[in-house]
């Protein structure tokens, strides 16, 4: 709903003299057809204040309701019901007020009287309509912009995560403290980082991949940690046979190994392990991933928000269910375990 | 000589640190530590003149670990890439190395240092950073404190009220209450002033702990604790209680 042109202060002021220029106007020009100075400021008083009224009415109406192009007649007859009932509420007022006289002289003006109305109405209407369809227009060019915007920023932002920068610039760091003293290794870690992006980037959204490719991609990433933080890293990865064929969505499981080794490795000091483990259940692939943590200083509900809502979001977006990722705090150990239907 | 601590949780990022610094003679690596526990030992017992401190560790991150220490030395900073951190350097003029950093660019930072002469100044810039990523929003839900030589995360929601004590402010949890060198204006400055109002010149309530509001003498209201514990409330501290509640 848009704002009346009323509210805006100048269009107020204009609204008010044009009313009152035309109250005085209208009052001279009973004057100059022969009715007396009391007689025909009254009339114009009359008439003019409940004319107000009506155009009030008017923009207010098309405030809520605004008629589309095809149905301007709705319009007329609109001016043309309300310029009547203008002219029998003046017509009746007036007679009660006025001597016996002047019921002649308002028989012979009435036609003017309510062209003079309808007119007015009408120009009132036209008026109004202009003003709420230019808002409408205006509004919609805003919300367009700001529906862009914020794609636009929702696209930055899925780059800059998808370019990992936290982890990348720390392996180029681990990288550099390797060319020094083991040269041989610097150039492996150089090969599997690369690899590991050439992967981010050939994948695409909705791609299905096996679970092997999948995880052949995600020891890429653990390998790498591994380097980074030494002995205080280490991994487990155990498939049953039957779930290697299965299918997953690409890059469905990095974050989540992520967010393990993020909690497990800033939420204690010791050497932590990370166990990722799949099976098949009635058809499905059940993906588990463990890390240690320390439940007296965070709390697990605080876990889940680490990057597991991204993963969540992904999966509803795919099969429309809340239910294929849960967490778990068991002790020490914080578990997520994600449910792949096949397709 | 001068003595520099390393604190970092990666090996190869040490590595590198040591690396770069054999070049300075005039400096000698003290210690080498991979948490901000070691970190704290490690500093109170060598009284390094330099540390260079990475923000992203286990436990306690780099700022945490800087205020358990009374007389924190100089530091450079290094990280790979944190937003938060970074502005904050910038705005407080404090040197960081970011991640991967090359020799160059480290020996202008370290030979800064050895020129720069006002200590005090640079301690009141690292002071000033502290403040201000207190509120970050990695730290801004729990409050690190030491006590009797051991290290002790509190989350925000244990914290029952804090009171002024000389230099000090205690913060009372259900296990006790722990000291922390920092003023009243400090926590009123960085805690959330939706959940915890300062009720009195000497006391911070937590608003969710309160379960009632008395009358007390003389204007005065007294602010009673799912605990137990009476806190005093003054005219102005009511008028802040008020309009958190909402009443």
């Amino acid at each position: 709903m848009s704002t009346s042109p009323l509210s805006v202060p100048k269009f107020r002021f204009i609204f008010a003299a044009c009313w009152l220029s035309w109250c005085i106007l209208l009052a001279l020009m009973l004057r100059s057809f022969g009715l007396l100075w009391d007689e025909a400021f009254i009339d114009s008083a009359i008439s003019n204040i409940i004319l107000m009224l009506a155009c009030l009415l008017l923009i207010n109406t098309f405030r809520y309701y605004l008629p589309r192009r095809e149905r301007y007649g709705y319009i007329l007859g609109m001016c043309g019901t309300i310029s009547v009932v203008w002219l029998f509420l003046t017509r009746a007022l007036l007679l009660l007020l006025l001597p016996d006289e002047y019921r002649n002289f308002y028989g012979d003006s009435i036609y003017i009287r309510l062209a003079f109305g309808f007119l007015i109405l009408g120009c009132m209407a036209l008026l109004s309509v202009l003003w709420y369809t230019l808002k409408e227009q205006q509004q919609n060019e805003s919300r367009k912009l700001e529906a862009e915007k914020l794609a636009k920023e929702a696209e930055l932002f899925k780059l800059r995560q998808q370019l990992h920068p936290h982890f990348l610039f720390n392996s180029l760091n681990s990288i550099n403290a390797l060319i020094g003293t083991r040269p041989e290794e610097a150039r492996q870690m150089i090969h599997q980082l690369s690899d590991f992006l050439r992967g981010i980037l050939k994948k695409e959204e909705n791609q299905w991949v096996s679970l092997t490719e999948e995880l052949q991609h995600l020891q890429l990433y653990l390998d790498i940690e591994k380097v980074r933080f030494g002995h205080r890293l280490s991994t487990s990865v155990g498939t049953d046979e039957s779930s290697r064929e299965m299918k997953i969505p690409a890059m469905l499981l990095q974050p989540v190994v992520e967010n393990a080794i993020k909690f497990g490795l800033y939420d204690t000091t010791d050497t932590i392990n990370i166990a990722i483990d799949a099976t098949a259940e009635n058809g499905q692939l059940i993906i588990t991933v463990q890390n240690p943590f320390d439940p007296s200083t965070s709390l697990p509900q605080k876990g889940t928000g680490f990057g597991l809502s991204s993963v969540k979001r992904r999966l509803y977006l795919l099969f429309a269910r809340t239910d294929l990722l849960e967490t778990q705090a068991k002790g020490h150990l914080f578990i997520t375990r994600i449910k792949v239907p096949q397709q | 000589m001068k003595k520099a601590i390393i604190i970092d949780d990666e090996p190869l990022a040490r590595s590198i640190v040591k690396e770069y610094l054999a070049f300075y003679p005039q400096i000698e690596l003290a210690e080498e530590c991979s948490d901000g526990f070691q970190g704290v030992k490690a500093i109170q017992q060598h009284k390094p003149d330099i540390v260079f401190l990475d923000i992203q560790m286990p436990k306690i991150n780099g700022f945490e670990m800087l205020e358990l220490i009374d007389e924190p030395p100089a530091v450079i900073f290094t990280t790979a890439f944190d937003e938060y951190a970074i502005r904050a350097f910038e705005t407080h003029a404090v040197d960081y190395l970011l991640k991967p950093f090359s020799r160059e660019r480290f020996s202008k930072a370290v030979d800064k240092w050895l020129e720069q002469k006002g200590a005090a100044q640079q301690k009141a810039a690292t002071d000033s950073l502290l403040e201000s990523v207190a509120q970050s929003p990695s730290q801004s839900d729990r409050i690190v404190v030491k006590t009797s030589g051991r290290i002790k995360i509190i989350p925000l929601h244990e914290i029952q009220y804090l009171e002024a004590a000389d230099d000090y402010v205690k913060i009372f949890t259900s296990e006790g209450s722990f000291l922390k060198k920092k003023t009243m204006n400090y926590f009123e400055g960085v805690l959330d002033p939706k959940l915890f109002v300062r009720t009195h010149r000497s006391y911070i309530v937590n608003v969710q702990q309160i379960t009632r509001i008395d009358a007390y003498e003389k204007e005065n209201q007294v602010a009673i604790l799912t605990s137990g514990i009476k806190i005093p409330v003054s005219k102005s501290g009511y008028v802040k209680l008020k309009s958190v509640l909402g009443i």
